[in-house]
């Protein structure tokens, strides 16, 4: 295991992933944000979101500028129902977004409970090659700090590489990349995956079954992945891509450089996205430029486009930077992102359009989901699946890290509402998840192991 | 769920410190370090009720000046329903899943001389513990709403009631009745707080179909009016 992955950098790739949080409409016109904050994480509705900036605040404020005309009145009450609806469907993508996080944990933590090959130490990466046997502890923290060093490094010029690629327009090159990490996780990680819970379970299966199998799960993933394929199925196949790599990760990260590699992410993460110069933001940016989507086999988005051809008389109308998100087109594209994507939420708009829609028909409603990035998913499921692997309170600790990767998610959509642009999924989440961890695991258990010694309930 | 686990949090943390700060060895002691513990536990339980009622209530009000129709598409109760039930919940499994987890395992209980009726006393008290947060949150929405801090009071004395019943546990007929018996009184009381009466539950019983109370107008053809 440690050999091949030696040679192949693909499994890197997985750790490079983009931690982005986007929601699928394009950047907002100008001419009808009046600052006015969004109410909403990443909802899209392509014709009401004339007024995208649409804002929580009282309708007083529109309501006095536009007291005059009849046609402003109107445009005002839509947005209000702009609003409303926005705040209702932006609950909904928040839950289109616990599901699969939850789902992947729910499957890395059943794993690691369960099979024991994930919790036992068989070497480590040589992306961190210092050894944690030490016997002082000073010495174990310089080693995990230079670990960490090491991995973030490989990371930021992974990332590097992946956005000069698609600067210079390399898209074979990419592709290829994307195509031959997505192959190494569906057959390789899936073969090993199931050997060592046919093995736990001490169920016997023969090779020519258990190609069958294999080779089914995997030409079904790299179709839907990388083609086309039905919506719930190409989620359900990504949950299980995250899932693999962060069990791997689970299992090859020794235990300190785990939680120093989780604190330096998040920080990365940050700066990488919010940096006038982070790669991940230049990745953006690029790619809203050129009106593509980035990398979208890489995100896992929770609903698909529609009607894109309906916005084809607005786009007209607008800037070059204001364009709709394909996402039919995305769910096409790799989704294997063996270089960094980007660790962003990124809130697209749809463009205003410079006239009151009163048609029917442009009003209906495009169901966007919002898009969160596979490293997400997979930084998350590290996380929760350590917290179930060495924690000694078990479970306690593992829901603690849970709910806090949760509410740290919601808070990270409010804020996408709030700012509009992308933001970094990462940093919230997983800052409460490692200070419930640490905490729970220190202060809370002995706590609740006494209470429950002698039966008492609080 | 959040609150309550920081809640948790910050009540261990005042526990933990209280045990490092004090004498290890003495039994009596930390006995009673345990139940302080357990108080301000409870004492911090309610105070992130009522700091989560603040919160909610503040979303409410941005809901109601954004929808349509000034009023928010949740009602207090719901939320407080929600609250209450989500505090029971989160609660009743940090309590519980340890226990469950060992359940599975080989073991035999109370071989030590413990009650053997660890396990199923436990379940019991546990569902106690979610219906009465469940209560607790309903009742402590609607006092703090209509300002009945008697309510309130009440509220966190019985929470305080419950937590200390359960330092009686090995004698269960002094612990697991009283506290179903709170339960009942505490359901009943949340039941009529949130508009429920015994005409509502005849109604229910008795499935019936609820008479559209529209009339509807048939009017003699007319021509359209023209403007």
């Amino acid at each position: 295991m440690i050999t091949f992955m030696n040679n192949s950098d693909s499994e890197e790739e997985p750790c490079n992933e983009r931690t982005s949080l986007m929601s699928a409409e394009s950047p907002p016109v100008p001419s009808y944000q009046d600052g006015q904050q969004a109410s909403e994480a990443g909802e899209a509705h392509a014709h009401r979101k004339r007024r995208t900036g649409s804002s929580r605040s009282p309708n007083n404020a529109t309501d006095g500028d536009v007291s005059d005309s009849g046609v402003p009145v109107r445009e005002s009450t839509l947005e209000n129902e702009e609003e409303e609806l926005t705040l209702k469907y932006g609950a909904k993508h928040v839950i289109m977004l616990f599901v699969p996080v939850t789902l992947c944990m729910i499957v890395v933590v059943a794993t690691i409970k369960s099979v024991r090959f994930y919790t036992e130490k068989n070497g480590q990466l040589i992306y961190t090659p210092f050894s944690e046997d030490t016997p002082s502890v000073g010495q174990r923290l310089l080693n995990s700090v230079l670990n960490t060093i090491i991995m973030i490094s490989v990371i930021v010029v992974m990332t590097v590489f992946l956005v000069l690629l698609y600067k210079y327009r390399c898209y074979k090159f990419i592709h290829g990349w994307l195509i031959l990490s997505s192959l190494m996780l569906l057959f390789l990680f899936t073969y090993i995956y199931l050997g060592e819970v046919l093995k736990t379970y001490n169920v016997a299966m023969d090779y020519p079954t258990l190609f069958l199998v294999i080779w089914n799960f995997g030409a079904v993933g790299m179709i839907c992945i990388h083609w086309k394929g039905p919506l719930q199925l190409q989620q359900a196949y990504l949950i299980m891509i995250s899932a693999l790599m962060a069990l791997v990760f689970i299992k090859y990260l020794p235990e300190w450089s785990a939680w120093v590699i989780l604190g330096a992410i998040s920080i990365y993460d940050l700066m990488a996205v919010l940096c006038p110069k982070g790669p991940l933001r230049m990745l953006v940016e690029t790619a809203q430029e050129r009106n593509e989507p980035i990398f979208p086999a890489l995100i896992y988005s929770s609903a698909m486009i529609w009607a894109v051809g309906m916005a084809k008389p607005e786009t007209a109308a607008r800037g070059p930077s204001q364009q709709m998100w394909d996402t039919a087109e995305d769910r096409g594209e790799d989704h294997r992102s063996p270089s960094h994507t980007n660790s962003q939420i990124s809130e697209r708009r749809s463009p205003v359009p410079t006239r009151p829609i009163t048609s029917f028909e442009e009003l209906e409603e495009e169901e966007r989901g919002v898009k969160l990035g596979l490293g997400d998913f997979i930084f998350y499921s590290v996380l929760v699946g350590k917290a179930a692997a060495t924690a000694s309170g078990d479970w306690n600790t593992t829901l603690a890290c849970f709910v806090a990767i949760l509410i740290g998610l919601c808070l990270t959509l409010l804020l996408l509402a709030v700012f509009k642009k992308a933001l970094p999924a990462l940093p919230i989440s997983i800052t409460f998840g490692l200070v419930f961890y640490f905490s729970t695991d220190n202060l809370v258990r002995p706590f609740m192991d006494t209470l429950a010694s002698h039966q008492l309930y609080i | 769920a959040f609150f309550w686990l920081v809640s948790l949090l910050l009540a261990s943390l005042i526990w933990f410190v209280s045990v490092h700060l004090s004498d290890q060895e003495d039994a009596k002691l930390q006995y009673g370090l345990l139940i302080f513990g357990a108080a301000v536990s409870v004492l911090l339980q309610e105070a992130f009720r009522f700091a989560y009622f603040k919160l909610l209530k503040k979303a409410d009000e941005g809901l109601a000046t954004i929808s349509e129709d000034g009023r928010s598409p949740i009602s207090l109760r719901q939320m407080a329903y929600v609250s209450g039930l989500s505090f029971g919940i989160i609660s009743g499994v940090f309590s519980v899943i340890n226990i469950l987890a060992d359940s599975i395992g080989p073991g035999i209980v109370g071989i030590h001389g413990d009650s053997p009726y660890y396990f199923i006393t436990s379940a019991f008290l546990t569902m106690a513990l979610v219906l009465l947060h469940t209560f607790w949150g309903v009742i402590f929405f609607d006092a703090c709403e209509k300002r009945r801090y008697w309510c309130l009071g009440m509220v966190v004395a019985s929470h305080l009631l419950t937590s200390g019943l359960t330092f009686l546990n090995p004698r269960y007929e002094a612990s697991l009745v009283p506290i179903f018996i709170i339960t009942l009184c505490m359901g009943l009381w949340a039941f009529i707080t949130a508009g429920g009466s015994f005409r509502n539950i005849l109604e229910c019983l008795s499935c019936k179909q609820e008479n559209d109370s529209r009339v509807m107008m048939y009017s003699a053809l007319q021509v359209p009016f023209e403007d």
